[in-house]
Order: C-alpha cells, then sequence, then structure tokens
C-alpha cells in the first residue's frame, strides 16, 4: 500500500564539518560542530537559522556515543526562536534515515515548518566507542553478554559474520571487496579519511581484530557533526537546491532480531542477517519500487560484512548469495559510465563509513540527497532513486528512499 | 590461522550485575547448576530472564536442571584482553543449550586450540570463579 505521505517533504539543505580523526576535533565541542553543520545546512538550504523549528533526532538524540543533543542548548545558542517539534527514535544508529521519516511526522502534523536532523561525534579518550561497552560493570542484561569478552561492537558483529559463511560458503575475499569497492570511490574527494586505494595485502595485513573481521573491515573513527534539513514539498521548491524528495520511508524492526548482538539469541535466517527484513518489505512496500529499482545503494557500514547481509535483506541479492554477488564486481562505481557494474547497483559512491567519515549514518543521507540533486563527486548518471539505509543494531533500524525531483 | 590454545578470560577481571529476574540463575551458577528461564505456565525457555514469558506473557518462571552440555551456534577468535591489550587468545561462543530450546549463553570455550573451535561443536558446561563470590558457566570441548 502506497504510503499516505509519499513526496510530501523533501530534504533541502545538508551541512558538514570537517571530518576529524578520531580525538583530533578537540578543542572544538560537541555544540561548536553541531552549529556548524546546522548552520552550512541552513545556507545550503537558503534558509535562516531562526526559520528552523524542528528537531528530529535519532539514536535517543545521542551526540555520539555518551553525549546528548539537547534542543534547547542548541536553540539558546544558536538564536531559534521556537519550536513546535523535538523527537528523536529510540536505540542508536540504526535510525539514521528513520529520523528524516520522524521529519516528516512531525511536518505533515504541522508542527514544525523546517526541521533539523543532526548527529555529532567527538571520542576524546573516555568516550571511545569500542570501550564503552566493556569499561564498567555491566547490567543485568549485558551481564549475559560482555564477561565473554565480547566488549565492542565488531566483536559482536563478527559473530554474526562467521554463522554467514557457515550456512552460505560466504568466502572472507567479499568481506575484502566490501572495503576496496566503496574506498575506490574516496581518491577524488577532498574530505574522505582514506584515500589511497586498497591492495589485497594491504588488506590482507590488517590486523585479525576478531576473526574473521580485521581492522580494516571496522568503520573510521571520526569527530565531526552532519546536519540536513527536511520541509515540506511546497517550501522544498523555493530552497536554494532541487529538492531530494522522501519518496517512502521506514524504522522499526521484528523481534526475531530484537536487541541483536546484544542478545545472541537471534534465530536463523535472522542471526546471520542485518535485521532489515521488516523494514525492507515495507520501504518496498510502501513505494511499490525493489532494489533493482535503485540507481545507487548508501549502505550503512559500520562492518564490512553488514553491507553484504543488507544487501540480501533488501533485495539486491537472494538471502545467502552475498558473498557471489559482492565478488562479482556488483558494488563498483564505473567512473566512464558513471553507473555500476556488471549490472550492479553502486554502493557507497562517497565511500561510506569505512573509507570516507563515520558520523553514525549521516554521511549517507548527504550522498543520497547529492546524488538525487544530480551534484554529487561521483555522480550516478540520471540517477533518480537512492536507496539509504542505518546501521544494523538493536531495533530501531531503519531505511529510506529519496527521488529526484 | 594458527591461535593455540582457547582460553577463557581470567575470572578476576570479570564482574557482573543481577536483578530479581536474572538472580536465580546466578544463584543456580554459585552451586555448579546450570539452569535457564523457563516459563512455568506453557514451558516457552529465554534467556536472558527477563520479566515475562514471551510466548504467553506468564510471569511465573521455573528454574530446571540442564544437563550443561551444548552445541556452538557461532563464535568468534579474538586475541587481545579487552582489559588490559595484552595478547591473549580467547573464543567468544554462542551457545546453544541442551535441554533449553531456544536459550543461548554467550561463554568462552576451552579444551582446544582456537583454530579447532567449530559451529556445531559440542560442549559441557565449565564454572569459572568471577567477582563478588559469583560464578561463570563457560565451556569445555566435549
Ligand atoms: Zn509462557
Amino acid at each position: 500500500m502506497v504510503w499516505k505521505n509519499q513526496d510530501t517533504c523533501a530534504i533541502v539543505g545538508v551541512g558538514a564539518t570537517d571530518y576529524y580523526r578520531r580525538g583530533q576535533s578537540w578543542p572544538r565541542t560537541i555544540n561548536d560542530m553541531a552549529g556548524e553543520a546546522i548552520l552550512n545546512a541552513c545556507a545550503d538550504a537558503g534558509i535562516d537559522v531562526k526559520q528552523i523549528d524542528g528537531f528530529a533526532y535519532y539514536s535517543t538524540a545521542g551526540a555520539g556515543y555518551l553525549d546528548k543533543f539537547d534542543t534547547a542548548s542548541l536553540m539558546e545558542t544558536l538564536g531559534i526562536p521556537h519550536v513546535g517539534f523535538s523527537a528523536t527514535l529510540t536505540s542508536g544508529g540504526g535510525g539514521c534515515p528513520g529520523a528524516i521519516g520522524l521529519a516528516t511526522a512531525g511536518l505533515m502534523n504541522e508542527d514544525c515548518t523546517y526541521t533539523v536532523t543532526l548527529m555529532a561525534l567527538q571520542q576524546l579518550p573516555q568516550h571511545r566507542l569500542g570501550v564503552v561497552f566493556g569499561a564498567s560493570a555491566p547490567n543485568p542484561e549485558n551481564s549475559f553478554l560482555q564477561p565473554s569478552g565480547l566488549v565492542g561492537p565488531g566483536h559482536l558483529m563478527s559473530v554474526l559474520a562467521r554463522r554467514h559463511m557457515h550456512l552460505y560458503g560466504t568466502q572472507p575475499e567479499a568481506f575484502r571487496e566490501v572495503v576496496q569497492a566503496t574506498r575506490a570511490n574516496t581518491h577524488n574527494r577532498p574530505k574522505a579519511v582514506r584515500r589511497n586505494s586498497l591492495s589485497n595485502e594491504e588488506y590482507n595485513g590488517s590486523p585479525m581484530l576478531a576473526d574473521p573481521l580485521r581492522r580494516l573491515d571496522f568503520c573510521l573513527e571520526t569527530d565531526g557533526a552532519v546536519a540536513v534539513i527536511t520541509t515540506t514539498m511546497d517550501r522544498a521548491r523555493d530552497c536554494r537546491h532541487k529538492p531530494a524528495v522522501v519518496h517512502g520511508v521506514t524504522h522499526g524492526g521484528q523481534r526475531e532480531w530484537g536487541r541483536a548482538f546484544a542478545w545472541m539469541g537471534m534465530p536463523d535466517p535472522h542471526f546471520a542477517s542485518s535485521g532489515h527484513q521488516y523494514v525492507a518489505d515495507r520501504l518496498w512496500e510502501q513505494t511499490g519500487l525493489s532494489a533493482g529499482d535503485m540507481d545507487v545503494a548508501l549502505i550503512y557500514d559500520h562492518f564490512s560484512c553488514m553491507v553484504l547481509m543488507q544487501l540480501e535483506d533488501y533485495g539486491f541479492c537472494a538471502k545467502g548469495e552475498g558473498s557471489d554477488y559482492v565478488l562479482s564486481g556488483k558494488l563498483r562505481y564505473d567512473a566512464t559510465t558513471r553507473g555500476g557494474t556488471h549490472g550492479g547497483v553502486p554502493v557507497n559512491t562517497h565511500g561510506g563509513n569505512l573509507n570516507e567519515a563515520y558520523i553514525i549514518g549521516m554521511t549517507h543521507i548527504v550522498e543520497g540527497v547529492e546524488q538525487v540533486r544530480g551534484t554529487a563527486i561521483n555522480q550516478v548518471k540520471d540517477a533518480e532513486f537512492a536507496l539509504v539505509t542505518g546501521g544494523p543494531a538493536s531495533l530501531p533500524v531503519s531505511g529510506m528512499v529519496l527521488r529526484r525531483d | 590461522m594458527a591461535y593455540g590454545p582457547a582460553r577463557a578470560l581470567p575470572g578476576d577481571q570479570i564482574a557482573i550485575t543481577t536483578n530479581p529476574d536474572t538472580e536465580p540463575f546466578w544463584d543456580a551458577a554459585k552451586a555448579h547448576r546450570l539452569t535457564a528461564c523457563q516459563c512455568a505456565d506453557c514451558g516457552h525457555f529465554r534467556m536472558p530472564p527477563s520479566p515475562y514469558c514471551p510466548q504467553c506473557q506468564s510471569r511465573n518462571k521455573g528454574w530446571p536442571t540442564l544437563p550443561g552440555t551444548g552445541t556452538v551456534f557461532s563464535y568468534a577468535i579474538c586475541n587481545k584482553n579487552p582489559k588490559t591489550g595484552e595478547d591473549y587468545v580467547y573464543v567468544p561462543v554462542v551457545v546453544d543449550l541442551d535441554g533449553a530450546p531456544g536459550a543461548r549463553l554467550n561463554a568462552n570455550v576451552s579444551g582446544c586450540e582456537a583454530e579447532d573451535v567449530h559451529i556445531g561443536m559440542k560442549v559441557t558446561v565449565d564454572w569459572t570463579a568471577i567477582t563478588d563470590g559469583w560464578v561463570l558457566p563457560n565451556f569445555r570441548k566435549v
């Protein structure tokens, strides 16, 4: 059934700070960086920051992992006169594109007119994600996980990857190809953290942090901020750029995935998946589209294996065929034809969390917007539809289709 | 890749906390009795223990004694002690518990080389003393 709010809202502004390697953004503060991203997004949209009157967050309004955004503080420092909508999706990075659905809810309810979605990340030594899980005595639920030494998200993800390899014969070279194929898209991106092409030797020499995953299968750790502005379609047409139309967006998930790798109780086939099946099915039902209709796919890549499993969950290939799909070169972007290769849909034309920057998914939204505007650095020719997904993790996870106006 | 013997992480580095829903599991572990949370009305198992049975929404719990054996469902191989950063080979395993369909435990496995751990491997419980007098169920290759 077609979504009632299809094509009623659009992303009209995107803004970001520079991307810093972990810990190197100091002495800037989180709100300093958040403010710059918001102001840049307003300039991109051609609106005044005083016109912002809504905030739609994800990750429980988390700024990075331990800080929280506070709408009142942002209003205070940016001089935003009033706000009619301030809400967040729960859990973590899985809700990233889902936050645009939340913005749409506020806009369609006429609570607000220009809504900011935001993430800022600053990992000072005491804030590092990899140790957040393991730093303190676990809570009663996590006491059934943390003592096993599965202390970081990469450790947890490797257990899912292992099951996928067992069930489907997935090759470790497929994880490598995810990293290499997306690395190939950063050589011409001045802001990208990793721009060199990645040889087999360099990948194979990368330390095995949690077998089967190597350090280069783990995403970057970046400091910085990204903001995007969503508004109604009538307002969007008065903005500076061509609107990136919100054609479909879903968040949520099913109980079989649940807390996912914070639980490990998922039955097959959900265990060796990205947990996106439910939101993917809803997204295609909402839009009447399917994976093959996408011109570009911005797939949340905190870990290489999760790109492969999302491609399965969204139907770019059948369940269990992700390894073959990836290894046949179908993720690659061909700059000559400005399209895919081997009949595939180009994945993470911006380099993704693995290579460009990791701002908990926001860079994928930015790339989706630029692709359907027609202004992306690695532009897919005549891109009409862009898929954007949010990090496989505890529910909710989310997905979005942006459409060219 | 050759890693060498899989060892459980040192118990003196491990802490847990409990709540009224989970404490019977840990009390049983102290007595070296492996249990899992079972619905006292419909018999459905759930782990970790939680207030309600997801099948029938009952709050009545049972804590049957399990055989203490299980099967490796999946695993990772890690090579750094997470607390100290020192070289230390350990293998976190997700174990399907015999006698408690659908219930799993996350633990370490020992009794074999790390590279010999495999999905489907049979294991039996191996108790590790941890801080504050608690005892953690780990596993050993059968
Ligand atoms: Zn029951």
